[in-house]
């Protein structure tokens, strides 16, 4: 068994996908119309055959309170790594990124916390040495 | 409410979530959780840790603020100072 698609749920596909393909550096993987939304995944280029994130639309009604029930206390829906969380971190927050937890050294991993617009935070990480 | 900040003080976890909150101000409760485990190696719940940061913002040693979705948690030493003054500068004794 594999990890092959992985999702979040977002308030606004369009806006998704300029936020994790322009800001986050993903690409689209697969855009296929299915009616009242699309299935909507993107990839990193580092993994372009790798786990796909499903931009999935929020609309059903147990959505909305369990994510601004995650969002109140700082959860993240998801997290990715990076090579640097510090070079990331400002790199994302000069295109404007809102963090809601800087950098930290935790130990093993350094994380930080930022706003996917989308009604989302995502954690990235790094781990260290 | 001295005997607030005494018994928000008497737990080592609520302690530690101080010492946390002295190094950085405006946490999430997501944050604090992780610097205490990872840091600490303590395994609480966030429920636990939510508990226990309602009794330090009982006594006045945690002010919560809300900004937009998001809800931080700030430390606040003035309870500290007028226990220290206690000791310190006996005019203005308490019970």
């Amino acid at each position: 068994m594999r990890i092959h698609i992985t999702s979040v749920f977002v308030d606004d596909q369009a806006k998704a996908e300029r936020f994790y393909t322009d800001v986050l550096g993903f690409v689209k993987k697969h855009d296929i119309d299915m009616g009242e939304a699309r299935w909507l995944t993107v990839v990193s280029p580092e993994q372009p055959e790798g786990t796909e994130l499903l931009l999935e639309p929020d609309g059903h009604p147990a959505v909305k309170p369990y994510k601004d029930a995650l969002v109140a206390d700082g959860i993240p829906a998801t997290a990715f790594s990076v090579d640097d969380v510090r070079a990331e971190s400002e790199r994302l927050r000069g295109l404007g990124v809102r963090f809601t937890q800087e950098p930290v050294d935790m130990g093993p991993v350094t994380t930080a916390v930022f706003e996917d617009t989308c009604g989302n935070l995502l954690q990235i990480e790094q781990m260290n040495q | 409410m001295a005997d607030d900040v005494f018994k928000a003080l008497a737990d080592p976890t609520r302690r530690k979530i101080l010492d946390e909150l002295a190094e950085r101000g405006g946490q999430t409760l997501f944050e604090l959780c992780a610097r205490l485990t990872n840091r600490h190696g303590l395994g609480s719940s966030r429920q636990a840790i939510s508990q226990h940061l309602a009794v330090l913002e009982e006594a006045g040693l945690v002010r919560t603020r809300r900004e937009g979705r998001y809800k931080f948690h700030d430390l606040e030493t003035e309870p500290l100072e007028r226990i220290a003054d206690r000791w310190l500068k006996p005019n203005g004794r308490q019970s």
